[in-house]
C-alpha cells in the first residue's frame, strides 16, 4: 500500500496543533518551531501531490478509505480531483505563509494551535468522501474560526465571532438532516445503507421531488458559506473583526467551502435538482455580483469593503457552477484560486496599513504612495488583479465564467458582466483615497514595505501573473473532472450541455497557413 | 523577417522588465535611453517586417506566429498568437515610429521629474500592450493589449498622483473605459457563441460565408462599437478623455493622440466583414455617432482657453471622423486618416508640450501670444501641423480628411454637410490656437509682472532632443499625404496594401456622382478650409469682429458637469441607499430573527457567547476524540 498522503495531510496539521498545545508555554521558540515545521511539511506534501497528480484523469487519485462505524456505514474516504486539486494545494500553501509572516501579537501558543487545527479540518473538508466525514470536517473549521476571530480579533471580534458561528451552525443544521435523510432514501438504489458520496451519487436515483428537497437542505449550507446574497451579512463582520490571518484564511479558502461544496455534493448527487433550481441560483448570484459591487464601493474601512468585494466575486464563482458548461464550471474552479490568492493579498496588504496606521478607515489614510512607493506597486498588482485586468489571474477565471455561462444563462451573464465596471470602480476610487494626493501629516511616516512582507507579497503576485498568463496547466487538470460532472448531471436530468465538440477549433487552423 | 515578429513585442516588454529591476540604478537619463532603445529597435524590427512582406505577393503577406496556448477549455481554444499583415504592421510601424520619438522627447520633457524612470517604465509597458493589441490573432489577444493600455493610461494619466485632479481623471478614465470594455466583452462572447472561436480569421471567415446571422453580426458589431466609444473617445463615452491632458505631454501625444485611441478604429477595420454582414442601419449608427462626435467636440474647441485641452477635443472630434469613414465603409482612408493624424497630432501635442516647457508649465493661451520669435522651431512645426490638420493642400491631413470625405457624400449627404462644418471649425480652431500662442501681442510679460514671481521671466526654445522629434514629424505631417494621394490609382499605395484586409467590406464608390466629380469635392474641402483659417485671422488676429466663445461651448455643452453631477448626486444616493439597505433591512432580518427566537436582546447576548463557546468547545474536543479513534483503531 502506498503511502496515504491525503490522511497525512489532515493529520500532520491535527498533530502539530496537538504538539503546540502540550508545549510549554515559557518556549515560545519551541512552539513557533513545531507550528511551522508542521505547517511546511503541510506545504511539502501539497506540492509533492500538485506534481504527482496525474493530469486528464478525471476520477479521484490518491484515494484511501477505511471502514469507520461500521452499522452506520461510515468510512473514512478520501480522495482528490481536479475539482478538490488545486484548493487542497491553496490551504497547504496558504497556511505556512500566514504562519510566517503574521504575528498575532499576543497569546502565540493557544493562535498556532488554533491555526493548525484550522487548517486540518479545511483540508479534510475538501478531501472528503464520505458525507458524515465531510459534515464532521466543514463543522471542525467553525471552532477554530470562531476562536481566532474571538480571541486575536478587533473591537467587535465577540459579536461577530458569534454572528459567524451561529450563522453558519444554522445552515450546517439543515445540511446534516439533509446528510442522514439522503443515506437513508438512498439505501435501497444502493443495496445498503452509507454515507459514502460516490456510491450515493452513483447509484442513487431520487424522485425529482425528493432529490429537490434533498438539495435545498445542502444548499443553504453552502449559500451561507459561500455567502450567496442575502445570506452575505456575517462575512463583513467576520471578515472586519477578524485578525488578518483569520481574514487570509478565511477569504483564502474558508468561503471556498461553500462553492465546492456545491459542485462536489450538490451537483453531483441532486443533478436534477441543480439543473432545475438553476435560475434561481443565476438571479442571486448576479444580484450578489452587482449588489456586493455596490455596497463595497460605499465602505469606510477597507476591510469591509474587501469583505463585500467578496460576495461579488463569490457571485461569478456561483454564477458559473449553475451555468454548467465546461468552461464557466472550470472557469469557477480556477476563479476560487484566484479570488483566494488575490483577496487573500488584499487583506495581507491591509492588515500592514492596520499594523502601520491602526486604522482601516479609508478618510484616515492618504497619499501612502508617495511615501512608499513599492507598497503601492504591489497594491496597484493585486489590485489589477481583483479587477480582472487580463495577464493576471482573476481575468482568467472571470472571463470562462463570463463566456461559458453566455451560453446557458445568457441574460444574467449580460448583467453580471456589467460587475467588471463596478470593481473598477470601488477599488480604484479607495485607491485613490488612500494612495493619491499629498500624504497629510499623519500619513507621512508611513513605513515602506519590509523584505519578510515584501518577499511575503512576491510569493502571491508570481502566482498572480503566471496563473494570468499561463493558466494551461491548471486547466488541464481541473477540465476532466468537470467535464465527467457534467456528463453525470446529462445522464440524470433532461440538461444537454452546449455542442462541446472539438469541431469548432477547426476554425482556428483554418487560418493557419505556414 | 516575417519568423520573427515575436520580437516586436518583446522588445518593449523586455525594456520594461530591465527598468523594473535596474530602474532606479539606471536613472537619469540612461532610463530614457534604454526605454527609447526598446521601442527603436522594435521599430527597425518592424521596419525590416514590412520590407519583407513587400517582397511578397499579396496573398502571402499574412504570418500567425502562435507562441503558446492560452485558454483552452473545451471548444474554446485561445492561443496566445500574433498576426503580422498589412493592417498590423501599418499599426506597428507607427506605433513604434512614433513611440520612439515621442521617447526621445520625453527625456527632455521629463528632465528633473524624481520619478524619470518610473515614467520610461510605463512607457516601454504601453507600447507593449499597444503592440500586443494590434498585433493579436484573436480578440482575447488584443483584448490583453486593450487593456494594458488602459492600465497604463491610467498610471501615466496620474502620474503627478498628488495632484487631485491628475488622481481623479485617471481613474475617470479607467472606469469609463471599463464601461466600452463590457461591450468588447459581450461582442467575444457573442462571437464564441456563434462561431465557436474567437480568432480573427475565423469570425471574419464565417462572416465572410454567411456563417453568421445578420441579426448576430450586427450584435456583435454594435458591442464592438460600444467597446470603440470608450477607448477612442466617442459620444457618449467620449468625457474621459478631456480630463486625461491631466497627464504628463509626452502621454498626451503617445497615447491620448496618436495610439491608443484610435484602437477603436483599428478594431471596427479588423472585423470590418461582422460590420459588413451586419443589417444596413449598423454602419448608419457609426457613422452618425462619428459625424455627431466630430461636429460636438469642435464647437467646444472653438471656444477652449487651455492649450492642451483644444488638442484634446480636437482629437475626439478627428476621432469621430474616422468612425465616419468606418460608418461609410471607408476603412482605407479611416486607416489613412489614422496615420496621418497621428503625425500631425503627435506633432501638435508636441509642440504644445514644448510652448508649456518654455513657458514654464504656462497652459492658459490668454497668458501667451509672440512666441514665435523666442520659440521658433517649436513654432514652425506647429504651424506645419496646424496647416496639416485644418487641411490646407498639399499637407498631410488635406487628402486624408478629404478621402473621407468622399465616401460620406456617396454615402450619405446629410453627414458630408456635417463633416464640411466639422472641417471649417477645425480650420477656425486651429488658426485660432496658432494666433494666440504664437502671433499677436506677448501677454505673458503683464501676466508676469502682475504676479511678479520671475522678474526676468522670458520663454526659452525646448532642447534639441525635444526639437528633433518635432521636426521629423513636420517632415511627416508634409509628406503623409503621399501615401494614399487621389489622383490615380497607381497613387493609391495604402489602398493596394491593406487591400488583402479590407477587400470584402470596403465601400465601392466607383460610378457615383462624388467619385465622378472628386475634384470638385477636393475643391470644396480647399474653399471650406480657407474661409475656416480667414475666419480666424479676421477675429483673432485683425479684431474685425468679437470671438464667440460662450460658456456653454467652454464648458462642453455642460455634458460632462452633468454626468458628474449625476454620479456624485443621485448615484451616489442610490449607492448608498444600497449599503444602508443592506446594514438596515437584510442585516437587520437576521438580527432581528436572532433576537427573536432568543427572547430579550440583552439576556441572549451573554447567553449566546456563553452558549457558543460551549459549543464550540464541545465540538473541538469531540473532533480530537474522533482523530484519537482513528489512531487507536489503526486505520492510518
Amino acid at each position: 500500500m502506498s503511502f496515504p498522503i491525503l490522511t497525512a495531510l489532515i493529520l500532520v496539521p491535527a498533530f502539530g496543533a496537538l504538539v503546540v498545545a502540550c508545549l510549554k508555554k515559557s518556549r515560545p521558540e519551541l512552539v513557533k518551531l513545531a507550528a511551522v515545521l508542521t505547517s511546511a511539511v503541510t506545504a511539502g506534501m501539497s506540492i509533492w501531490l500538485l506534481a504527482s497528480f496525474k493530469t486528464g484523469e478525471a476520477g479521484y487519485q490518491f484515494t484511501s478509505q477505511h471502514e469507520w462505524v461500521e452499522a452506520w456505514g461510515i468510512s473514512w474516504h478520501l480522495g482528490i480531483d481536479g475539482i478538490s486539486l488545486f484548493l487542497v494545494v491553496l490551504t497547504g500553501l496558504l497556511f505556512p505563509i500566514v504562519i510566517i509572516g503574521i504575528d498575532p501579537h499576543h497569546d502565540e501558543k493557544p493562535y498556532l494551535a488554533w491555526m493548525l487545527l484550522l487548517q486540518a479540518g479545511v483540508m479534510g473538508s475538501f478531501l472528503s468522501l464520505d458525507l458524515f466525514l465531510f459534515f464532521v470536517f466543514f463543522e471542525i473549521v467553525l471552532v477554530p474560526m470562531y476562536f481566532l476571530i474571538g480571541g486575536w480579533g478587533y473591537d467587535n471580534r465577540i459579536f461577530a465571532a458569534t454572528k459567524f458561528f451561529i450563522y453558519t451552525m444554522f445552515g450546517s443544521a439543515f445540511m446534516l438532516v439533509g446528510i442522514i435523510a439522503t443515506a437513508l432514501l438512498a439505501k435501497n438504489d444502493v443495496g445498503y445503507f452509507t454515507f459514502d458520496l460516490v456510491q450515493i451519487a452513483e447509484h442513487a436515483d431520487f424522485a425529482a421531488s425528493t432529490g429537490r428537497w434533498l438539495f435545498f437542505a445542502f444548499a443553504i449550507a453552502f449559500a451561507v458559506k459561500v455567502p450567496l446574497f442575502p445570506l452575505h451579512t456575517w462575512l463583513p463582520d467576520a471578515h472586519t473583526q477578524a485578525p488578518t490571518a483569520g481574514s487570509v484564511v478565511l477569504a483564502g479558502v474558508m468561503l471556498k467551502l461553500g462553492t465546492y461544496g456545491f459542485l462536489r455534493f450538490g451537483l453531483y448527487l441532486f443533478p436534477e435538482a441543480a439543473n432545475w433550481s438553476k435560475p434561481l441560483f443565476f438571479t442571486l448570484a448576479t444580484i450578489g455580483i452587482i449588489y456586493g459591487a455596490i455596497a463595497a464601493t460605499m465602505q469606510r474601512d477597507l476591510k469591509r469593503l474587501v469583505a463585500y468585494s467578496s460576495v461579488a466575486h463569490l457571485g461569478f464563482i456561483v454564477l458559473g457552477t449553475f451555468a454548467l458548461t465546461s468552461q464557466a464550471m472550470t472557469g469557477s474552479v480556477l476563479q476560487m484560486i484566484n479570488h483566494g490568492v488575490s483577496t487573500g493579498a488584499l487583506f495581507l496588504l491591509v492588515g500592514m496599513i492596520y499594523e502601520r496606521r491602526h486604522t482601516r478607515l479609508i478618510s484616515e489614510l492618504k497619499g501612502l504612495q508617495k511615501v512608499a512607493p513599492i507598497f503601492a506597486a504591489a497594491f496597484t498588482i493585486v489590485m489589477l488583479s481583483s479587477i480582472g485586468v487580463p495577464g493576471l489571474n482573476g481575468f482568467v477565471g472571470e472571463f470562462l465564467i463570463l463566456i461559458g455561462s453566455f451560453e446557458t444563462a445568457r441574460w444574467w451573464t449580460v448583467v453580471a458582466a456589467t460587475g467588471v465596471i463596478l470593481a473598477a470602480l470601488y477599488l480604484l476610487w479607495a485607491y485613490q483615497r488612500v494612495f493619491h494626493g499629498e500624504p497629510d501629516e499623519v500619513n507621512s511616516d508611513f513605513a515602506e514595505l519590509k523584505p519578510r512582507e515584501g518577499g511575503i507579497l512576491l510569493i502571491f503576485i508570481a502566482a498572480i501573473v503566471f496563473t494570468g498568463l499561463y493558466p494551461k496547466p491548471m486547466i488541464d487538470r481541473i477540465e476532466p473532472s468537470i467535464k465527467s460532472l457534467i456528463t453525470h448531471i446529462e445522464e440524470r436530468s433532461d440538461y444537454k450541455a452546449p455542442a462541446d465538440d472539438s469541431e469548432h477549433s477547426d476554425h482556428m487552423s483554418e487560418g493557419e497557413h505556414e | 523577417m516575417l519568423d520573427h515578429i515575436w520580437l516586436i513585442p518583446a522588445l518593449p516588454l523586455a525594456g520594461f522588465l530591465l527598468i523594473l529591476l535596474f530602474g532606479r540604478r539606471l536613472g537619469e537619463p540612461k532610463a530614457g535611453y534604454l526605454a527609447a532603445a526598446a521601442c527603436g529597435s522594435a521599430f527597425v524590427v518592424t521596419a525590416l517586417v514590412w520590407l519583407d512582406m513587400l517582397g511578397k505577393d499579396a496573398e502571402e503577406r499574412t504570418k500567425y506566429l502562435v507562441m503558446f496556448k492560452w485558454i483552452p477549455v473545451g471548444s474554446l481554444h485561445i492561443d496566445a498568437a500574433l498576426l503580422a499583415d498589412p493592417l498590423s504592421i501599418t499599426m506597428a510601424l507607427f506605433i513604434t515610429g512614433i513611440g520612439t520619438l515621442i521617447h526621445l522627447y520625453a527625456i527632455g520633457y521629463m528632465h528633473g521629474d524624481p520619478k524619470f524612470s518610473k515614467f520610461f517604465l510605463y512607457l516601454n509597458l504601453f507600447a507593449f500592450s499597444m503592440l500586443m493589441l494590434v498585433m493579436g490573432e484573436n480578440l482575447l489577444v488584443t483584448f490583453l493589449g486593450w487593456e494594458g493600455v488602459g492600465a497604463c493610461s491610467y498610471f501615466l494619466i496620474s502620474f503627478w498622483h498628488t495632484r487631485e485632479s491628475a488622481a481623479t481623471a485617471g481613474k475617470k478614465a479607467f472606469v469609463t473605459n471599463r464601461v466600452g470594455d463590457w461591450g468588447v466583452m459581450m461582442a467575444m462572447f457573442l462571437a464564441f457563441s456563434a462561431v465557436g472561436t474567437l480568432s480573427y480569421s475565423g469570425i471574419n471567415h464565417a462572416a465572410e460565408n454567411g456563417g453568421i446571422t445578420t441579426v448576430t453580426a450586427t450584435a456583435i458589431a454594435l458591442m464592438l462599437f460600444i467597446g470603440a466609444c470608450g477607448k477612442s473617445a466617442q459620444l457618449p463615452l467620449y468625457i474621459w478623455l478631456p480630463d486625461a491632458m491631466e497627464g504628463p505631454t509626452p502621454v498626451s501625444a503617445l497615447i491620448h493622440a496618436a495610439t491608443m485611441v484610435t484602437s477603436g478604429v483599428f478594431l471596427m477595420t479588423r472585423m470590418s466583414p461582422v460590420l459588413h454582414a451586419s443589417y444596413e442601419w449598423a454602419p448608419t449608427i457609426i457613422a452618425t455617432i462619428g459625424a455627431a462626435t466630430a461636429l460636438f467636440a469642435a464647437t467646444i474647441a472653438v471656444a477652449q482657453t487651455d492649450i492642451k485641452k483644444v488638442l484634446a477635443y480636437s482629437t475626439v472630434s478627428q476621432l469621430g471622423f474616422m468612425f465616419l469613414a468606418i460608418g461609410s465603409g471607408a476603412y482605407v482612408a479611416a486607416i489613412f486618416h489614422m496615420v496621418t493624424h497621428a503625425f500631425f497630432k503627435a506633432l501638435l501635442f508636441l509642440g504644445s508640450g514644448s510652448v508649456i516647457h518654455g513657458m514654464h508649465h504656462e497652459q492658459d493661451m490668454r497668458r501667451m501670444g509672440a512666441l514665435r520669435k523666442l520659440m521658433p522651431i517649436t513654432a514652425g512645426t506647429f504651424i506645419i501641423g496646424w496647416l496639416a490638420i485644418a487641411g490646407v493642400p498639399p499637407f498631410a491631413g488635406f487628402f486624408s480628411k478629404d478621402e473621407i470625405l468622399l465616401y460620406v457624400f456617396a454615402n450619405n449627404r446629410a453627414l458630408y454637410v456635417v463633416g464640411m462644418v466639422t472641417a471649417l471649425l477645425t480650420a477656425y480652431y486651429m488658426t485660432r490656437q496658432v494666433i494666440m500662442v504664437f502671433f499677436g501681442e506677448a501677454k505673458w510679460k503683464d501676466a508676469h509682472e502682475e504676479h511678479g514671481a520671475h522678474g526676468d521671466f522670458v520663454p526659452h526654445e525646448s532642447p534639441k532632443i525635444m526639437l528633433f522629434p518635432l521636426v521629423v514629424l513636420a517632415f511627416l505631417s508634409i509628406t503623409g499625404g503621399l501615401l494614399q494621394l487621389p489622383f490615380s490609382k497607381d497613387l493609391h499605395f495604402l489602398e493596394h496594401w491593406l487591400e488583402p484586409v479590407v477587400h470584402h467590406s470596403e465601400a465601392n464608390i466607383k460610378g457615383t456622382w462624388a467619385y465622378d466629380n472628386k475634384y470638385l469635392l477636393l475643391l470644396a474641402a480647399i474653399v471650406v478650409a480657407a474661409i475656416g483659417i480667414a475666419m480666424s485671422v479676421a477675429v483673432y488676429a485683425k479684431g474685425k469682429a468679437k470671438p464667440i466663445e460662450p460658456k456653454v461651448l467652454a464648458d462642453g455643452w455642460y455634458y460632462d458637469r452633468a454626468i458628474s453631477g449625476f454620479m456624485g448626486g443621485p448615484g451616489r444616493k442610490a449607492f448608498e441607499g444600497v449599503a444602508m439597505f443592506d446594514a438596515t433591512v437584510v442585516d437587520g432580518a437576521v438580527i432581528g430573527t436572532a433576537k427573536g427566537v432568543g427572547g430579550i436582546s440583552s439576556v441572549l447576548r451573554k447567553v449566546q457567547s456563553g452558549f457558543v463557546r460551549t459549543y464550540a468547545a464541545i465540538i473541538g474536543i469531540g473532533a480530537i476524540i474522533l482523530l484519537a479513534w482513528f489512531i487507536l483503531r489503526g486505520v492510518i
